[in-house]
């Protein structure tokens, strides 16, 4: 299905530019004549770096690198159909001259030695054949597959006949020597795990690599690139997805910090003092030469955080916490609230230097947060709140609220949270949720938003939008 | 302008020869991008975390490429009379007082506003050398929004206007090179004008030769675990993760120690050296099984 592009090189470069468009990465017209020079400038046949001079010139944030690698190798592809490596598959008897069926238990045997030497080169040559092999005849014992008809690459069929995951054990079994401590030991189980991890993705991409042949690259490029980390949605992010936006987590909040001090910067200008500008004039004979203004105190005003961490927004409210803790010297205080069915104070875990990233399974596990069946229940929540630590909030408060509303068609007790509204200075709902399924089963959102400004947080880049514009100038 | 340089370097592999004879051990991306930043004749913008080697790049190209390095360091508040220019303030007023009475206004006036009263900064000092010259503008992103603006007229076209004298046009373009911690965004205006290079931590391979030429001293096995060590403290969630300076100096500490195997006992005591949060300590500690 690979054609030649219509006008040829260059257009085959504009056709990737758009492909880069499509997800999110802003490429102009002006970059794209700079690849074009990059092009002529590179030997072509050294793909590593066509792909990072292509890089240099296209990509202007390191969050679209990811994006950009996997359609780089769907467009520039390192080979086309099977490739001609030089591992040798292990298979089973085969019939009429055709190649037999893979045997799986040689072939993860293999995997296994490759896995411990931690080749690259090797491993992405066995990622390659064995995905071939496997979608084309099939394996030992499970049926014949794939013969006489189209050959279809399936990485979640690979993977799981493969299953390298299983083949830490023994890995680990065999390099171990007598005397080996703890660290060594763990040191090296890392290791392999992140080279299975690797063996994973090659896997991945040589499938999509098979597949854009047959169906056609445009189709694969659509669905299979991998979205920027900050464009991911929260509610149904994957956990590494989740681990992988919490590094982000840090220069984005430095990021807002700088872009508030540009902004109190720009906002100096005060209220004329006129006490002081009468007695500056003074000096003038009494003529105001000078104004004399105001100065404006930052607000530094009290947070409150009361978050859902039930496990359908867990990795949302996480997130938000982390950012918040991350910005903590924009407020004088800040105080930490959970609930699921009822809230409990969890300030203490958001110490200053305390240890983050496990802190949600903290929170579950010492926090007094259910009462009947653990299902949230905001507005016996809210009730909680109120009667508990009711004089958290204050005039001087920000109440910041996290969690999707869904109430699980219970009571959302809305006069307590118009009271709490009432008596903080600022109070804002983010809610992970896309906007069109607001009041949807059994979510109250709508008719909380009747009562607090809510704001719809699906992504990374949305919330950061949505917390710049709450950070009091 | 392009056409009557002669570029600096050949090839890619002549970049990467080059810049490892001065004892910089560069990556494909970093070869190329930098081969072609002088071939295409762009600024090369790096960005990266701390500690990744983005100054030592720069003062690497120059000291490959027998160039004078300029540098100008920005901070937060530097103005157009740190970065590109200044009149002598106080040697104008002497010069006035000199010729009162003899000169007419016409004449003073040309003469105080000449090369002899100007104070040339980085930007302008860059473009005016003859010699072959790296322009280093460190931290980019500290520096206000406003002086984006300044370096895109030096950066584009590699001229300075100076309105009393006319324009200062580039005898020689130099190798121009910005980091950024990315603290913040730098404007689109300016990141267009570059070529981009996202400087990240080195693969295993390329870590351990640059260890190996940093402190040669240590033997060979210590720095295999060391690095070792050192990715896997990487692919922790940590507050701060141990960049390549921090791999060099925890090898220098145990050369200083006399330890000659990374065991746990090692690992124990010297973690500070790598981890410089409490926090990171404590679940690198945990996650090691040190305790």
């Amino acid at each position: 299905m690979l054609s030649a592009p219509e006008h040829g090189l260059p257009g085959h470069l504009v056709a990737f530019v758009g492909a880069l468009r499509n997800h999110g990465v802003s490429v102009g017209p002006g970059e794209t004549v700079d690849a074009a020079e990059v092009i002529t400038a590179l030997d072509l046949l050294r793909r590593a770096e066509l792909r990072e001079g292509l890089a240099a010139a296209l990509l202007r944030r390191s969050g679209q690198r990811e994006a950009f690698d996997t359609l780089f190798d769907l467009y520039f592809p390192a080979a086309i159909g099977a490739g001609s490596g030089e591992v040798e598959i292990p298979r089973g008897e085969g019939q009429d001259g055709e190649p037999g069926p893979v045997d799986v238990d040689a072939l993860r045997e293999m995997l296994a030695d490759l896995l411990r030497d931690g080749d690259e080169e090797k491993l992405r040559e066995l990622a390659r054949a064995a995905v071939d092999a496997l979608g084309r005849s099939g394996a030992t014992g499970r049926g014949v597959q794939g013969v006489h008809r189209q050959p279809g690459w399936s990485a979640y069929q690979a993977l799981r006949l493969l299953s390298p995951e299983t083949l830490l054990a023994q890995i680990m079994e065999g390099l171990r020597e007598e005397g080996d401590s703890d660290l060594q030991d763990e040191v090296r189980r890392r290791e392999i795990r992140d080279r299975i991890a690797r063996f994973r993705t090659l896997v991945q991409d040589e499938v999509r690599r098979r597949t854009a042949e047959q169906r056609g690259r445009d189709q694969v490029a659509k669905t299979a690139v991998p979205k920027q980390a900050e464009q991911v949605e929260f509610l149904s992010a994957y956990a590494d997805q989740l681990t992988q936006l919490r590094r982000t987590v840090h220069p984005l909040a430095r990021r807002l910090a700088s872009r508030l001090a540009v902004r109190r910067k720009h906002a100096k200008r005060g209220q004329l003092d006129m006490r002081r500008t009468l007695r500056r004039s003074m000096s003038t004979g009494g003529v105001p030469m000078k104004p004399a203004y105001k100065a404006r105190r930052p607000g530094r005003p009290e947070l409150v955080v009361l978050c859902d961490v039930s496990g359908s927004v867990a990795g949302f409210s996480h997130f938000t916490l982390l950012l918040v803790q991350a910005l903590r010297e924009q407020f004088s205080k800040v105080r930490v609230f959970a609930f699921v069915e009822k809230t409990d104070e969890v300030t203490h875990l958001f110490e200053p230097g305390a240890e983050l990233s496990g802190v949600m399974q903290r929170v579950l596990r010492e926090a007094d947060l259910t009462a009947f069946d653990g299902h949230s229940d905001y507005g016996h929540a809210l009730g909680t709140f109120a009667e508990h630590w009711g004089e958290a909030i204050t005039s001087k408060t920000s109440l910041l609220v996290l969690g999707d509303g869904r109430t699980n068609y219970r009571d959302p007790n809305l006069t307590i949270l118009k009271r709490m509204v009432g008596q903080a200075r600022h109070a804002h709902w983010l809610n992970p949720e896309p906007r069109r399924q607001w009041g949807t089963g059994d979510s109250a959102a709508t008719r909380y938003s009747d009562v607090i400004p809510m704001h719809e947080c699906r992504t990374a880049a949305q919330l950061a939008d949505v917390v710049e514009g709450l950070l009091p100038v | 302008m392009k056409a009557t340089q002669s570029p600096l370097f050949g090839s890619v592999d002549e970049v990467t020869e080059r810049l490892e004879r001065v004892g910089y051990l560069a990556s494909t991306a970093v070869a190329t991008t930098v081969y072609l930043a002088d071939r295409l004749g762009k600024p090369l913008l790096v960005e990266g975390p701390a500690g990744v080697g983005k100054t030592e790049l720069a003062k690497a190209v120059a000291a490959a490429t027998d160039s004078g390095l300029v540098r100008l360091q920005c901070y937060e508040g530097i103005d157009e009379a740190r970065a590109l220019y200044e009149w002598n303030h106080a040697k104008q007023l002497l010069r006035i007082t000199a010729g009162q009475g003899q000169e007419s206004w016409d004449a003073t006036r040309d003469d105080v506003f000449s090369e002899e009263f100007l104070l040339p900064r980085p930007l302008l000092t860059a473009i005016r050398r003859d010699e072959p010259t790296v322009l280093l503008i460190d931290e980019m992103d500290k520096a206000d929004v406003e002086v984006e603006g300044l370096l895109l007229e030096v950066l584009s076209d590699y001229q300075v206007s100076i309105p009393e004298m006319g324009t200062v046009t580039a005898k020689r373009r130099p190798f121009a090179l910005l980091t950024s911690n990315s603290t913040r965004e730098l404007s689109e205006a300016l990141k267009r004008r570059c070529l981009f290079l996202h400087l990240d931590f080195p693969d295993a391979d390329l870590e351990r030769r640059i260890v190996l030429t940093r402190v040669p001293e240590l033997p060979e096995a210590l720095v295999d675990s060391l690095v070792r060590t050192v990715r896997v403290l990487r692919a922790m969630e940590l507050r701060k993760v141990p960049s390549v300076a921090e791999t060099l100096d925890w090898g220098r500490t145990l050369l200083a120690l006399g330890m000659d195997t990374l065991d746990d006992e090692a690992v124990r005591t010297t973690l500070g050296v790598v981890l410089k949060h409490r926090s990171d300590q404590v679940k690198a500690t945990a996650e090691l099984r040190l305790n």
